[in-house]
C-alpha cells in the first residue's frame, strides 16, 4: 500500500465574489511528483496557499503526513517536513547567497538557545555549500541574492525550499523565466533528490514540455475545479483539457 | 569578523580611552552622553534596522530605565541592581510592546509606538508618588565598584565606556548570530520566513525586547550620569531624536548608531558659532542627507565606495518579490 502524504479534502476558496478554488480533493502518495497545471486565474497558486496555512479555505481541510493542518502556521508546517516556493521571487535580497540558504535551515537545527549562543552559521555551511553545490551556484555563493539574475534567483528559492530536508515540497512555477539548459539542470536536479530521498513534490507549471516529463501523474484546474486527472499521455489527448488549456 | 574590522574596532577603542584625558568636565560630559545615546541608538538599530520594525517609543525605555534605577539606588542599593532590573524591566515591557507589530506594520505601527511613548510620558508625570512628578527625582549617587568611585567626570565616563563596549560586543554577537539572520530575514521578507520555519511572532517580539533593552540599559546611565531626571527628559521629541541618530548613522549598519549619535549630539556643539542659526543648518543637513542617501552616512560612505571599487547592489527592478 503506498503512503498517502498529501490529501486535500473539498477545498473551497472565494474571495468576494470569484469563487478561485471550487471543492477540489486529491491525494498525493510517498515519492509522487503530481502537476498541478491550469490556465491564468484557474487557482493554482490559491490553492498552494490554502494547502499551506497562508490562505484559510472556507470549506474543507487538508491533512500532510496525518497531521490536520488547518490554521497551521507556516514555520509550523515547515517544521512538519513541508518546503515550497512562491510564485514571486522570494529571496532575502541583501544577504548573500549562502546566508539565504544558511536562513533556510537554521530553524531545523538546535534550540533557540543554540542559535544565539551558538556559531553564527549554527553548523550549517557545509551543509548549504553541499545545497549550492547540488543547485550548481557555487560562483555566486558570497554575492547579495538581490545582485543575481531573475533565473539565479529562482534557482536560491528553489534551493532553499529544501535546506530542511522535507518529505514534501511545493513549487509554484519553478520554471518561469529560467533558461532552457538550467531548465535541464533544475528539472535534472529536482528528480535526483525525488529518487534519493523519496521526497514528494506537487509542482504547478506553465511550461508543458517540463511538466510532461517531470510529473507522474497531472491534476488540470479550470476555473477553480479539476476538469481532469492522470498520467501525462492521458492529459495530452483529453479533450476537454485541450479546450479549455492546452490549444488544438 | 574579519581582521580589517577587529583593527578597526582596536583603533576606535584606544581614541575613546585617550581622547578625553585632560578635557574640560564639559566635553567629557558631551562625550559621556554620545557613548549612552549610542547604546540606547543600537538597540534601535536592533528593531529598526535589522529586524524593519519601526518604533517611536525609544526614549520610553530609556525612561523607564532612568526611573526603575533611580528608585533602586535611592532605596539604597547598587547601581548594578538598578541596571539589570532596568534591563530586565525594559526587556519585558518591549515585548509587550511587540505584540501590536504582530497586527500593525509601518506607518499604523509608528502611531501605536508614539502613543505608547506618550503613555509612558503621563505616567512619569501623573503618579507623583512614585516618580516625584514633573520636579522628577534628584540625588541618585554615582556608583562605586570595590572601592573605585565613578564620582568624578572622567573617571564616569570611563565606567561608561566599559558598559559602552559591553554593549557593543553583545550587539555584535546578537546580530551575527543565527537570530540576526532571522531577523533581517524578517525585515527582507517575513512570508518567506515563516515558510522556511523562522517564528515570525517570537522573532518580531524578541526584536522589541532586546532593543528595549538596550534602551532601558542607556537610561540606567542617566541617572548617575545627570543625577536629576524628569518626565521632560523621556518625551516624544527624545525618541525622535533616537530614530534620527540611527537613520542618520545608517540604520542596519553596525557602526550607524554611533556615527549617528555622534552627528546628533556632537554636531550642534560644533555649530554653536553659528548663534541662532545652528538648528537650521543642521536640519538642512539632514534633509539634504537623507535625500541624497536613505541609508545615512554610511550608506553615503558605500556609495562613494562604489564609485571608486564597484560593488554588486541590490538590483531595483526586481526589489519587492516575495508575497503569496
Ligand atoms: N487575494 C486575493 N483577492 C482577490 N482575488 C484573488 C486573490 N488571490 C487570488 N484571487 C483570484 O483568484 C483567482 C485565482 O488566482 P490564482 O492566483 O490562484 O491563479 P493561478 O491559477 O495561480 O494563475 P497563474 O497561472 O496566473 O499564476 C483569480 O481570479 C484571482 O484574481
Ligand atoms: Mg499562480
Amino acid at each position: 500500500m503506498t503512503e498517502t502524504v498529501l490529501s486535500v479534502n473539498h477545498i473551497s476558496k472565494s474571495f468576494g465574489g470569484i469563487h478561485a478554488v471550487r471543492d477540489v480533493s486529491f491525494e498525493v502518495s510517498r515519492g509522487e511528483v503530481l502537476g498541478l497545471i491550469g490556465p491564468n486565474g484557474s487557482g493554482k497558486s490559491t490553492l498552494f496557499n490554502c494547502v499551506l496555512g497562508q490562505l484559510r479555505p472556507d470549506k474543507g481541510d487538508v491533512h500532510i503526513n496525518g497531521h490536520r493542518v488547518a490554521n497551521m502556521r507556516a514555520s509550523h508546517l515547515n517544521k512538519l517536513g513541508v518546503g515550497r516556493t512562491f510564485q514571486q521571487l522570494s529571496v532575502f535580497p541583501q544577504m548573500s547567497v549562502l546566508d539565504n540558504i544558511i536562513l533556510a535551515g537554521q530553524e531545523h537545527h538546535g534550540t533557540m538557545a543554540s542559535r544565539l549562543f551558538g556559531p553564527s552559521d549554527a553548523g550549517l555551511t557545509e551543509e548549504a555549500d553541499r545545497m549550492i553545490a547540488f543547485f550548481r551556484l557555487e560562483h555566486l555563493r558570497d554575492e547579495m541574492a538581490g545582485s543575481l539574475s531573475y533565473g539565479q534567483q529562482k534557482l536560491v528559492d528553489a534551493a532553499m525550499a529544501f535546506m530542511a530536508g522535507p518529505s514534501l515540497v511545493l513549487l509554484d512555477e519553478p520554471a518561469g523565466g529560467v533558461n532552457l539548459t538550467m531548465l535541464a539542470n533544475l528539472k535534472e536536479r529536482l528528480e535526483t533528490y525525488n529518487r534519493e530521498h523519496d521526497t514528494t513534490f506537487v509542482v504547478i507549471e506553465h511550461n508543458m514540455e517540463f511538466v510532461m516529463s517531470l510529473c507522474t501523474r497531472i491534476i488540470v484546474l479550470a476555473e477553480g475545479a479539476i476538469i481532469a486527472e492522470g498520467t501525462p499521455e492521458e492529459i495530452r489527448s483529453n479533450q476537454q483539457v485541450i479546450d479549455a488549456y492546452l490549444g488544438g | 569578523m574579519s581582521r580589517k574590522h577587529i583593527l578597526f574596532a582596536a583603533i576606535a577603542l584606544l581614541l575613546l580611552i585617550f581622547v578625553p584625558m585632560g578635557q574640560k568636565n564639559y566635553i567629557i560630559y558631551v562625550l559621556t552622553s554620545w557613548l549612552m545615546f549610542s547604546i540606547a541608538a543600537m538597540g534601535l538599530n536592533l528593531t529598526l534596522g535589522y529586524a524593519g520594525q519601526i518604533s517611536l517609543a525609544q526614549a520610553s525605555f530609556m525612561g523607564i530605565g532612568a526611573y526603575i534605577t533611580a528608585l533602586v539606588t535611592l532605596a539604597g542599593y547598587h547601581w548594578v541592581l538598578g541596571w539589570i532590573a532596568a534591563m530586565g524591566a525594559t526587556f519585558v515591557i518591549g515585548l509587550l510592546l511587540g505584540y501590536p507589530a504582530l497586527r500593525v506594520q509601518h506607518h499604523f505601527l509608528a502611531f501605536v509606538t508614539l502613543a505608547f511613548n506618550t503613555l509612558v510620558f503621563l505616567v512619569l508625570r501623573n503618579e507623583e508618588w512614585l516618580t516625584g512628578g514633573s520636579h522628577g527625582l534628584v540625588g541618585m549617587p554615582r556608583p562605586d565598584f570595590f572601592g573605585i568611585s565613578t564620582g568624578k567626570n572622567l573617571e564616569f565616563y570611563y565606567f561608561v565606556l566599559v558598559l559602552f563596549v559591553i554593549s557593543a560586543l553583545v550587539f555584535s554577537w546578537i546580530v551575527h548570530s543565527p537570530w540576526g539572520r532571522a531577523f533581517k530575514a524578517l525585515r527582507e521578507n517575513p512570508v518567506r520566513a515563516e515558510s522556511l520555519g523562522v517564528d515570525t511572532r517570537r522573532i518580531t517580539l524578541l526584536a522589541f525586547a532586546i532593543g528595549s533593552a538596550f534602551g532601558g540599559g542607556a537610561g540606567a546611565i542617566m541617572t548617575p550620569l545627570v543625577q536629576f531626571i524628569e518626565p521632560g527628559s523621556f518625551g516624544l521629541i527624545h525618541s525622535l531624536k533616537i530614530l534620527l541618530m540611527v537613520v542618520v548613522g545608517g540604520a542596519g549598519f553596525y557602526y550607524g548608531p554611533m556615527l549617528g549619535a555622534a552627528v546628533v549630539i556632537l554636531l550642534p556643539e560644533l555649530l554653536r558659532f553659528t548663534e541662532g542659526y545652528y538648528l537650521m543648518i543642521y536640519a538642512a543637513m539632514v534633509i539634504v542627507l537623507m535625500v541624497y542617501s536613505p541609508g545615512g552616512l554610511i550608506g553615503l560612505g558605500h556609495k562613494i565606495m562604489a564609485r571608486v571599487r564597484p560593488k554588486k547592489e541590490v538590483r531595483k527592478d526586481m526589489a519587492k518579490g516575495a508575497q503569496l
